[in-house]
């Protein structure tokens, strides 16, 4: 119940697909998802392995809760060692791919060594198929989905692909589904492109059931209710979708703008969801044309957006004339405050983009930042960008080396290694704002303390998603803490990173953890799932992903000396706002951390803390 | 069976006499029964002011319109066949046990027509004076009418083939028919099913659920001609052949004998062959002798404008007899389907009552299930002068897509292997939506069908 | 008068709740394909259709079935009778809207049937785009209309 019960084995080396039973005493521990992926991707790999060679694998898995009415219940995420980082990766997707897995009969998906030639998986309930994918191979997610769709006659399939950026190994290609949904993070995308699997196109008709569907039926409601009342989910989100917080944060001092030099950015409101809703002078319509939920999602923040057709990015490309995905948070402010750039229509444009071709908003824009940072130092030239002229703030500079990084042609192949491996490139290391590889997203750790170490802990490289102290630091979510305090926030961080491990694992997203806590998934999860699934249970669950995660970090050659920020975060005080003067502090906050976790000060889980979650 | 019968029609066993009399025991209900009071006696013949001749589904679906319509006016719908009126269309489901024979009662049997003071009268029509505006019945008797409609429907065609009346040759029509197959057609019986159109197909399905050994025998070069183009035809074949049925297209019988026990069914591809049971399915002709001489217009069948008239008046006609307007042509034809049957029906009635009430055509279409397969058909799939089409086949999964197209109008749809939706097709069809840019994405997607209707009807 | 389901594309923002509690409240399990109700995503627009059967008064796939399997419930549903279905289809291709579709795990044909007059689509929406309201008040008789013109002919005034 609630699971599928069975897993997908495919074996990309031999073409062969083949059903085996789901590890049930695994999913007692580790949930779904999140959790029971990575206990397989631990078990079945080794974690030193190069993450493109064909001994890595990647996992596609579900949640209990995808394919059921829970709202949000439509979550997958892709477990693999990560191209971007070498770490583990883990991104989550919403969209209505998870539930066609689901209701197709399989919990996950596990691809194995590598095809000679490109392939793609269509997987129609019980029959898998490993399909030549020569006709896609070179095309964009778009036109790849559109393709599946029309040559297996079913405009129902839903299509998980990558685009040329992961055939051509850009290092942080997403994996994109129903046109706009992502795994976003940590180069999933890089990952499956090395196996020249070019997609995965699923029909799923078996349906999910539940063990008490009447008790199920009214924890949901009730689940519903709490996200509805809820200010955040009720209200803000489906208004302004993440970009309502583009201002707050701006406020708050922790936009980090132009490659971090700044913490706040002149441009925040021309870029923000309240801008998003503003009559353009062109045709009077605004950049918004309407929210959108994912499967099963009652808070629909997913914003779906057009480009001013007299913009010069599109007006001879009427392609884009049509509403796409549009600006999330994230990705409006890598693109803009951390580029400088306030063109609203090209952040738009250049999100259509990342969407189309599959790269990552956050890491791309990230990287341009770093670019930029270097050119305008003279660090590099006309001569390396092929005579772009990279400085903060050129709109042109963004749109132009977005089309080239999504197609890994031109700069483009250099911007598509990410600012880690950019800047090392050029010999300026320091100039990569990242944590183990992957760039920061949208909030400064120096304005916003907690988040800081969140960060710095974070198993799959910088990410705001494994720990959101926002909520607290900044919305007061389940209370406010003091954003520029580090006291408490070693317990906070850890609170936050264990819950969300659990979240993350149920097939439910992350953000109704603005409006639920455990205690509202845990009666869900108990009427769904066979057993008794007490909060309690959820978090120890959600502990226990969490030192699997590091455990995996630690084989693959990671130490606690990577628990930390780049030199400007450390070092270079905070020059306006409210945190002026301030600088991010890591070293206040890791040990009490590393305590807290049952970690050695060296970070390494102690024998009693490995016994204790049965690592 | 008789004893239900006559509980339930009261009539059954003393229409020679020609009295009637609705068998409704409800005090509830409105109470127009047809009885000396209120209807006319002229001789031995009743009078009502409307009268159907026929009991199918046209008949059925004029009556309740009738009574919607009038409220007292009285209606005499005459049963040729000893059973309530009763859907042909689902004869085959009696032969795969899904039903009873019950099953197959448009109108069940909780005398829901008698409620509606619709009394039905078994008696077979032998001939029309639209003078004295009266019909006789076979055996004596008759009626006399204000407003009458031809529902006689359509007999089965039995070619021109020796042995044809040999007894184990069966078409497969009547509930009688349906009987008689049920008891020769079990587990393991050997059968040949002549003609594989769509009441061939049909049928086809049914013999196969009972367990039989099934060969069939179809005189064109692909199944069902009429309703599918040859590629969908073929991969129609291939499906059944994939599921151990002998399909013998281009192939005639050209004689059935009497053999030991067996009928020895002789083909002209040379062989032959001894089965249990012959199923004639080669198509069927509008029952319309009993007008012949009457000075009615008929040309395949009774010919009616779009208010359901034909060229007498006060006679109406509808259902499989009658050749009404063509939604697709603008001619005139016959689409002996159950949906037509019933548009005839409801129309035909409208104007009986004097609501005009023009009816814009029937639209050609049929859906099929070959064991398992699923088919469907609407309109000009052949195509029109001028008009453009797109085709979309996967033939290791047995689905197709055939629409055509007149300016930026569908026309004409095959499928094979979808069952979402499917009656969008109609919809856009007989709405003629004006498809715009859809049409463009129909040509490159033509699956996209649903999508394109609600878009276009928004 | 009586209820009928009145859906506002505007409201919709694509979430399958309504499909979800479809699909429970008729098969018990989470189903999209089982459900009577279904939504047309619209992507290029940011427009996401609600899309059901509209119970129409002279509903085609009432009078095109053989077996007399539909049938009109208290509430001014069409409802289909399980035991009657044959599966022989027709009302698949004779309803007009392609609302009445073949489920071939149960030999039967579905339908909307307003839950018995509780809609279960309707609880589960979150943003009112699908309401069970009076049926004067609804757009319904703009839905008629446009069934009327999908008709075979044109409607008598009654």
């Amino acid at each position: 119940m609630a699971w599928a019960g069975k897993l997908l084995r495919v074996n990309l080396t031999k073409g062969k697909c083949k059903s085996e039973p789901l590890n049930m005493d695994w999913a007692n521990e580790y949930l779904g998802q999140r959790g029971l992926a990575t206990k397989y991707l631990a078990e079945e790999i080794d974690a030193k392995v190069d993450p493109l060679s064909a001994d890595n694998k990647l996992i596609m898995a579900t949640g209990p809760l995808t394919g059921t009415s829970a709202s949000t219940g439509g979550r997958y995420s892709v477990i693999t060692k990560g191209e971007l980082t070498g770490a583990i990766a883990c991104s989550n997707s919403g969209g209505f791919f998870g539930n066609e897995m689901k209701n197709a009969g399989w919990d996950m998906i596990i691809f194995e060594g590598k095809s000679k030639k490109p392939v793609y998986l269509y997987l129609q309930d019980n029959n898998a198929e490993l399909i030549d994918a020569g006709e896609f191979w070179g095309a964009s997610c778009w036109d790849t989905e559109d393709g599946i769709k029309a040559k297996h006659g079913d405009q129902f399939i839903r299509v998980a692909s990558i685009g040329v950026s992961g055939e051509k190994g850009v290092k942080y290609a997403c994996i994109i589904n129903d046109m706009d949904r992502a795994a976003g993070r940590s180069g999933v995308g890089t990952v499956m492109g090395s196996k020249n699997l070019k997609a995965v196109a699923i029909r799923g008709t078996i349906g999910v059931s539940v063990k008490d569907s009447e008790t199920f039926a009214s924890a949901v409601s009730a689940g519903k209710q709490v996200l509805a009342d809820n200010p955040v989910t009720g209200q803000g989100l489906p208004t302004y979708g993440t970009q309502v917080l583009m201002n707050v944060i701006n406020e708050v001092g922790a936009l980090p703008t132009r490659n971090h030099k700044d913490v706040q950015f002149e441009g925040a409101h021309d870029i923000s969801g309240e801008a998003m809703h503003e009559p353009r002078k062109s045709d009077g319509k605004p950049n918004l044309v309407s929210n959108a939920a994912c499967f099963a999602c009652t808070i629909a923040c997913q914003r779906v957006s057009s480009i001013d057709r007299t913009h010069y990015t599109v007006v001879e490309r009427p392609e884009y004339h049509k509403a796409s995905g549009g600006l999330e948070y994230e990705a409006a402010w890598s693109l803009g405050a951390a580029t400088g750039v306030n063109d609203l229509d090209a952040l738009t444009f250049a999100n259509f983009l990342c969407n189309e071709h599959g790269i990552d908003p956050i890491t791309f824009g990230a990287t341009l930042a770093a670019a930029m940072e270097m050119y305008e130092t003279g660090v590099i030239d006309d001569k390396i960008t092929g005579g772009i002229k990279l400085n903060f703030g050129s709109a042109e500079a963004l749109t132009t080396t977005v089309e080239l990084t999504c197609k890994a042609e031109g700069f483009g192949a250099e911007l598509g290694l990410g600012s880690k491996r950019l800047c090392e490139k050029y010999g300026k290391p320091e100039l990569s704002m990242g944590v183990k590889g992957q760039e920061f997203p949208a909030y400064d750790g120096r304005g916003i303390q907690g988040i800081g170490l969140a960060y710095a802990t974070s198993n799959r490289g910088a990410c705001h998603l494994r720990g959101y102290t926002i909520a607290s630091e900044v919305l007061g979510i389940p209370e406010k803490t003091d954003p520029l305090e580090t006291d408490g926030k070693a317990g906070l961080v850890k609170a936050f990173q264990d819950a969300t491990a659990a979240f993350d694992s149920a097939g439910i997203c992350i953000f109704t953890s603005f409006a639920w806590t455990l205690e509202d998934v845990a009666p869900q999860l108990d009427a769904a799932c066979d057993g008794a699934w007490s909060t309690e249970r959820l978090l120890e669950i959600g502990e226990r992903i969490w030192n699997l995660e590091r455990q995996f970090n630690l084989d693959a050659g990671f130490t606690g000396k990577d628990d930390t920020l780049p030199k400007r975060l450390l070092k270079d005080a905070a020059n306006s706002g409210p945190a002026k003067g301030k600088v991010a502090g890591i070293s206040k906050m890791l040990p009490e951390y590393y305590e807290l976790r049952g970690w050695s000060k060296h970070g390494v889980p102690t024998k009693e803390t490995r016994a204790r979650f049965g690592i | 069976m008789f004893g239900f019968l006559k509980r339930l029609f009261g009539f059954a066993d003393n229409k020679q006499t020609g009295s009637t009399q609705t068998g409704s025991s409800s005090t509830s209900e409105p109470k127009l029964s047809l009885s000396p009071s209120d209807s006319e006696k002229r001789g031995d013949q009743i009078h009502a002011e409307y009268v159907i001749v026929g009991a199918g589904p046209a008949a059925v679906c004029a009556a309740e319109t009738l009574r919607k319509n009038d409220a007292e006016g009285t209606i005499l719908m005459l049963a040729a066949e000893d059973a309530p009126p009763y859907s042909r269309m689902a004869i085959p489901y009696v032969l795969t046990g899904l039903i009873s024979e019950e099953g197959t009662y448009l109108r069940g049997d909780d005398d829901s027509l008698g409620k509606k003071a619709i009394s039905v009268h078994h008696a077979k029509a032998i001939a029309l004076d639209p003078n004295s505006k009266s019909l006789s019945f076979e055996g004596g008797g008759g009626c006399s009418y204000n407003k009458l409609l031809i529902a006689t429907g359509a007999s089965p065609i039995k070619p021109p083939v020796e042995g044809l009346d040999l007894p184990g040759v069966h078409h497969c029509w009547t509930l009688a028919d349906a009987r008689a197959i049920a008891d020769k057609a079990g587990e393991g019986a050997e059968i040949i099913l002549m003609g594989a159109g769509f009441i061939g197909c049909i049928i086809l399905e049914a013999l196969v659920s009972r367990g039989a050994k099934l060969t069939v025998v179809e005189a064109e070069d692909t199944m069902v001609p009429r309703m599918m183009n040859t590629v969908a035809g073929n991969m129609i074949k291939l499906w059944c052949q994939n599921k151990g049925i002998t399909i013998n297209t281009s192939t005639r019988v050209t004689g059935v004998s009497q053999g030991t026990g067996q009928l020895d069914v002789a083909m002209d591809n040379g062989t032959s062959k001894s089965v249990d049971l012959v199923v004639v399915a080669t198509g069927v002709k509008p029952n319309i002798a009993f007008l012949d001489g009457v000075g009615i217009d008929m040309d395949e069948g009774i010919l009616v404008n779009d208010m359901l008239e034909t060229s007498i008046s006060d006679v109406f006609a509808a259902g499989d007899c009658a050749q009404g307007p063509d939604f697709a042509t603008n001619g005139n034809s016959v689409h002996a389907i159950q949906p037509t049957a019933t548009d005839h029906g409801h129309f035909a009635a409208l104007n009986m009552v004097g609501n005009k009430a023009s009816y814009q055509g029937s639209l050609n279409m049929n859906v099929l299930d070959t064991v398992g397969l699923i088919s469907t058909s609407f309109g000009q799939w052949q195509g029109v002068e001028g008009g453009e089409n797109v085709e979309l086949i996967d033939v290791d999964n047995f689905r197709y897509t055939y629409l055509t197209f007149d300016g930026d109008c569908l026309v004409g749809a095959l499928t094979l292997g979808r069952s979402n939706n499917v009656g969008v097709m109609r919809g856009l069809i007989q709405s003629r939506i004006k498809l715009g840019g859809w049409k463009d994405k129909l040509l490159e997607d033509p699956n996209r069908l649903a999508e394109a209707y609600i878009a276009c009807r928004q | 008068m009586q209820n009928s389901l009145h859906i506002n594309p505007d409201s919709c923002t694509g979430c399958h709740q309504c499909v979800l509690a479809c699909s429970d409240r008729h098969g018990d399990d989470f189903s999209p394909i089982k459900s009577r109700i279904q939504i047309f995503r619209f992507e290029d627009e940011g427009r996401y259709v609600p899309y059901t059967c509209t119970q129409c008064e002279e509903a085609w796939c009432q009078k095109a079935c053989p077996t007399n399997a539909i049938s009109v419930d208290g509430n001014g549903a069409l409802i289909v009778s399980d035991a009657q279905c044959v599966g022989c289809k027709v009302c698949t291709i004779a309803c007009p809207f392609g609302t009445i579709n073949y489920n071939a795990d149960t030999g039967k044909v579905i339908k909307c049937d307003l839950c018995g007059g509780a809609p279960a689509c309707v609880e589960a929406c979150p943003t009112d785009a699908i309401t069970f309201v009076n049926s004067s008040t609804t757009g319904f008789d703009k839905m008629r209309k446009w069934a009327a013109k999908t008709d075979a002919g044109s409607q008598p005034s009654a």
